[in-house]
């Protein structure tokens, strides 16, 4: 796969630029070039909030990612408006907790869990972005267990280190379920 | 080298300070605002200053002020904001004042709004305020381009002892991208003979001046900053050129548009049509020599800009309007898609 779009799509403050962030720092850690853009619009205060990666192994053109092969969707808003952009072929994972699932397509894969329950279930507050982080790694080959967790370790700040070992039981939820 | 993940306004506010930026004034403003955060965190600890102004108009005449004690100054904005400087970038010209100017554009005219834009090409390449004169024009289209133009920037505003800027847009100062910074030795330029720092009487003062009341004067002034102009626009051009040798349509994009129009470049030769890619790095000066050589075989060029078309212009004059030149662009904030552009390259391809 040489080049990999992901839009990460969902309400400000259910940490979408957040999960964006340690994708791309699971680019910079597995050597890829790589592009973040945020949606930096009044959505950052509040409403829709959507983020754009893109993983390659060639420089990147457009940022902008239109098309997604890969689509993480944490409310029907993202999930209503971006799932008809998804390339035939792709992958989409989101939130069945706050989504309904309606989406008729055939030419792409739906992976639905309910990681806002599952987040509230383990006692991880906030961490229903990165347990789609975790359903993710498992349905795809973009990166391993260990980059990923190396991703975290590089967005999580200093002063919030003790959220770390959160962050790996997040991720090894949404790879269990 | 390390590589970093940057946003690019923070990679434009480090590149400085390691340019050795002594002096950060601003005034904050979407979508530039991470710049100013950025040298509020670093500038103390770097040893330099940091200070927000109490509106764009003092930040750019303290820029003045410390740019003629001979220290590497610098201000950023975005459009409006760049508007408010006008002025004081008029009197850094006209003072022969070396500063670094950065304009992180957003759609306009008046507020316009806060999505990238590319709709102040003219206003920087051809009318950043009253009177002759001109500014460095840098349009890097990565976040590690916006680093090296920073250090480039700073170097030849002091070189040539004029005022330089780096026009980005929205989508590069916001985008995060892999970035290092290479080992910057500054080059340390003599300006001892006009810098007007403190001396304790011990030469003639240095006077930094823009008002010439007598028109010979001022008119000779024009002249010889005029001769430096003569020698930038031979020197100091630089341009990507990309499958241009054998190319039908020449496209001519630059900074953030010309990665979409490069991603629609290589859509369309994978379908057979021989489209190329002409990228300035310098609006000013403009790549003349390099559009014409980019220029050869192209039976048609395309300009595509954020903007209703403004750099076209300077595309029909760079090739003294000897083929046909059409523009496609989009504004107020939309970023064109590199689907858009191949629609555009393929009608093109169809008529020749």
């Amino acid at each position: 796969m040489a080049t990999t779009d992901i839009l990460l799509a969902g309400f400000g403050g259910q940490g979408i630029l957040f999960a964006g962030k340690i994708l791309a720092y699971c680019g910079l850690m597995d050597n890829k070039e790589l592009s973040w853009l945020p949606s930096y619009g009044p959505e950052m205060r509040g409403g829709t909030c959507n983020c754009s990666v893109v993983i390659s192994d060639e420089p990147i053109g457009s940022p902008l990612v239109l098309t997604p092969d890969i689509l993480i969707a944490m409310n029907q808003p993202s999930f209503d408006k971006f799932v008809k952009d998804v390339r035939p072929g792709g992958k989409v994972f989101f939130d069945s907790t706050l989504i309904e699932n309606d989406c008729t397509r055939t030419d792409i894969e739906l992976f639905g869990i309910p990681s806002q329950q599952l987040a509230d279930d383990n006692a991880l507050k906030g961490g229903s972005n990165i347990i789609l982080l975790g359903k993710m790694l498992k349905e795809t080959n973009l990166f391993s267990l260990d980059t990923m967790k190396k991703g975290i370790e590089k967005v999580v700040p200093p002063k919030k280190a003790a959220l770390i070992p959160n962050n790996f039981k997040a991720i090894e939820i949404g790879m269990n379920n | 080298m390390e590589r970093n993940l940057m946003k690019g306004n923070e990679a434009l506010a480090e590149a400085a300070i390691r340019a050795g930026c002594k002096c950060f004034f601003g005034y904050p403003i979407t979508p530039q605002t991470e710049l100013a955060a950025y040298m509020a965190k670093r500038m103390h600890k770097a040893g330099g200053v940091f200070l927000q102004a109490e509106s764009e108009i003092a930040a750019i005449n303290m820029v003045l002020g410390a740019a003629s004690t001979g220290v590497r100054a610098m201000t950023s904005s975005s459009s409006p904001g760049i508007s408010l400087k006008s002025e004081g970038v008029s009197y850094i010209a006209g003072s022969d004042l070396p500063a670094v100017i950065i304009n992180v554009e957003r759609g306009g005219p008046g507020l316009g709004g806060i999505q990238p834009s590319q709709a102040d090409y003219w206003q920087a390449t051809k009318a950043l305020g009253h009177g002759d004169f001109q500014l460095l024009v840098y349009a890097p289209a990565s976040v590690q381009e916006m680093v090296d133009y920073v250090v480039k920037a700073f170097d030849r505003a002091d070189k040539y002892r004029m005022p330089a800027m780096i026009l980005a847009d929205g989508l590069l100062g916001q985008m995060m991208e892999p970035v290092t910074f290479p080992e910057i030795n500054p080059n340390a330029y003599d300006k001892s003979d006009w810098a007007a720092n403190g001396h304790k009487n011990a030469r003639k003062h240095h006077i930094i001046n823009s008002l010439y009341l007598k028109p010979d004067e001022l008119e000779n002034s024009i002249i010889q900053r005029y001769k430096k102009y003569d020698i930038i626009k031979e020197t100091e051009t630089e341009a990507e050129l990309y499958l241009t040798e054998d190319c039908d349509i020449l496209l001519c994009a630059f900074g953030a548009t010309a990665r979409v129009v490069k991603s629609a470049v290589n859509s369309a030769r994978e379908m057979g049509i021989k489209a190329g890619l002409f990228r300035p790095k310098t609006l000013w000066p403009f790549p003349v020599k390099e559009i014409n050589e980019a220029a050869k075989s192209a039976k048609k060029l395309l300009s595509v800009e954020m903007s209703m078309g403004q750099m076209v212009d300077d595309v029909k004059l760079a090739i003294n309007c000897s083929k046909p030149v059409e523009f496609f662009g989009r504004t107020g904030g939309v970023i064109p898609t590199p689907t858009e552009v191949l629609e555009e390259i393929k009608r093109i391809g169809g008529t020749l």
